[in-house]
């Protein structure tokens, strides 16, 4: 797990006088799921598009599984899949012709048996136009990991699908990850980010503004713990009571909301308050910052 | 099956598939042919002559410069070149095997023209039939490489209708199709030999059809050749594999260079 299999050193990429990616550096170990996070613009594309050799960087030392994308395309391409945003397939092209035609080019025999585990037997005559989202990106997934690459570029994978679609995409991607893929996600999905990423990246004006675990970065921020009660007697809707740690109070329908920055000490608090009192306790919630909350927090720090 | 080969098998059957490439590269050049067969002889005995050459170079030109373009503008915009160029299909294959797959649709149609102009309308056939032929591949390779090559430059689909048109009006105004270039008037005459139908015609006429060329035949398929040549090499230079075009090596306006060897053409017949 301790080998990088990306690593990117002072990445820079400009379009014209704009600025996509200034100095971006980090890495992902074999087998990470890595998250790419970022407001629209933030240059999460760019900086996937330098790795994946579409484009050329403005500086910078970029590797992907040893590789430098700018000056061994043809290697690359044996190492890596990539899944883009846009679903970059003609039309009129089927399933089959599809997986035909790409594992032709990447030499290997044609996967169709991807076509069967991601359910698209009943469609492999069906025009791609012809496909439902979910089944386009089923489609555009199966294909990039025909050829088993080593690393699999997932640029807003579930982007359009529905909750049946998004559950099976992040099952196929666990799976993966079992078998040692590394993958980067590049979503502005932050509930998937926080589920599926070992470790994220969040871009903002194309800058690095934190990076690691969801835990850790949720952590690191200034969110408060977020703890609901609801008790028979509705002893905590009647007054403010004096609750240690918390700093905001609040009451919704049959629950009296606390906010805590010492999550241990205002739950203790709370049941002995309760309990001591002749209340009895019939609901308590704790919500820690999601990533969600600390990717808000982040992109209003900075203009 | 090699890479390119099922690449050229799928690109092939969507030129029948598309029902905008069925029509620019079967259903407009048949029904086109048909109905000039019909009236265009009752109305113009010598269009007769030439009505075997004149509806495969229509053929030619519709399926090149109408329909070879607007895919690959399409395919630039929506992102499949970058995802070829992921997957490792060469920008050579981008380029050729659509161009191909046209021919080969192109030979089809030319056939059916072939088989049944005779009977249909009393059309003659070509005296010499190698030269028929030589000038049809000869005219499909530079159209195609033209029609590559308006693909590769036109920035939106919008503009590549104006540039297919530019080319494909005049074509058929002045290309020779129609009316004989001997008929035009001299200003006319001097702007149609920079089309490649004139030529395309004029080959036509003078080694295949045994009607007599208005300038050098053979320095028409000269002409044609090293304009197709040139087109081809302008469509590899000035590719690029997406709609920010940011690392296009050269300014599409070098695509004119593709008239240079017509204004020679020009100044030399």
């Amino acid at each position: 797990m301790n080998d990088i299999m990306i690593d990117v050193q002072g990445l820079r990429k400009q379009y014209g006088a704009f600025v996509a990616v200034a100095d971006v550096s980090f890495h992902v170990r074999r087998g990470e799921i890595f998250g790419l996070l970022g407001p629209n613009g933030a240059g999460k594309t760019s900086a996937l598009e330098c790795l994946e050799g579409i484009r050329r960087p403005d500086a910078g030392r970029l590797r992907v599984a040893g590789i430098d994308p700018t000056r061994q395309a043809g290697k690359l391409r044996q190492v890596i899949g990539v899944q883009l945003q846009a679903a970059g397939l003609p039309e009129s092209i089927t399933p089959d012709e599809a997986m035909a035609l790409f594992c032709r080019y990447h030499a290997i025999a044609p996967r169709y048996d991807l076509l069967d585990r991601f359910g698209l037997t009943a469609k492999r005559h069906t025009q791609f136009h012809q496909l439902s989202t979910g089944q386009q990106r089923r489609l555009a997934l199966a294909l990039a990991i025909a050829h088993e690459p080593a690393v699999l570029f997932l640029d807003e994978p579930t982007a359009g699908l529905d909750v049946h679609s998004r559950a099976e995409l992040h099952g196929v991607m666990g799976e993966l990850r079992q078998q040692g893929t590394t993958i980067i996600l590049a979503t502005h999905d932050m509930a998937e980010a926080e589920a599926l990423a070992d470790r994220v990246a969040i871009l903002l004006n194309g800058r690095l503004a934190a990076i690691g675990a969801p835990l850790e970065l949720t952590a690191a921020g200034n969110g408060l713990t977020k703890v609901s009660v609801h008790t028979r007697d509705g002893l905590l809707l009647a007054t403010q009571s004096p609750i240690p740690a918390v700093t905001q109070q609040t009451v919704k329908e049959q629950y009296a909301i606390y906010f805590s920055h010492n999550i241990g000490q205002t739950v203790a608090a709370l049941i002995a308050h309760v309990t001591d009192r002749g209340d009895e306790l019939i609901d308590l919630r704790v919500e820690r910052p999601s990533l969600e909350d600390r990717f808000l927090e982040l992109t209003n720090e900075r203009p | 099956m090699h890479a390119f080969t099922a690449h050229f098998a799928f690109e092939f059957r969507t030129g029948i598939r598309n029902k905008n490439l069925l029509l620019l590269n079967y259903l407009f050049p048949l029904g086109f042919y048909l109905m000039m067969g019909l009236i265009m002889t009752g109305i113009n005995p010598l269009f007769q002559d030439t009505i075997l050459p004149a509806m495969s170079l229509f053929a030619v030109l519709a399926a090149t410069l109408l329909g070879l373009p607007d895919p690959l503008v399409n395919a630039r915009e929506s992102g499949i070149f970058r995802s070829y160029k992921i997957n490792g299909v060469p920008a050579a294959s981008i380029l050729a095997i659509p161009a191909l797959t046209t021919a080969l649709h192109l030979a089809v149609v030319m056939a059916i023209i072939c088989l049944t102009a005779p009977l249909l309308f009393e059309a003659p056939t070509p005296q010499n039939w190698g030269a028929f032929l030589l000038v049809f591949v000869v005219a499909t390779f530079t159209c195609a490489s033209w029609g590559v090559l308006i693909g590769v430059v036109s920035p939106s689909t919008r503009m590549t209708v104006l540039y297919a048109q530019a080319v494909f009006l005049p074509s058929m105004l002045i290309g020779g199709l129609m009316l004989p270039y001997s008929m035009l008037p001299e200003a006319a005459a001097a702007f149609a030999q920079l089309l490649p139908a004139t030529h395309a015609m004029n080959a036509f006429n003078g080694l295949a059809m045994g009607a007599g060329a208005d300038f050098s035949p053979w320095g028409s398929l000269v002409v044609l050749l090293l304009s197709g040549l040139l087109a081809l090499g302008l469509a590899g230079y000035l590719f690029s594999w997406d709609s920010r075009n940011t690392e296009r090596r050269g300014h599409p306006l070098l695509a004119l260079l593709v008239l240079a060897p017509f204004i020679v053409g020009l100044l030399m017949f």
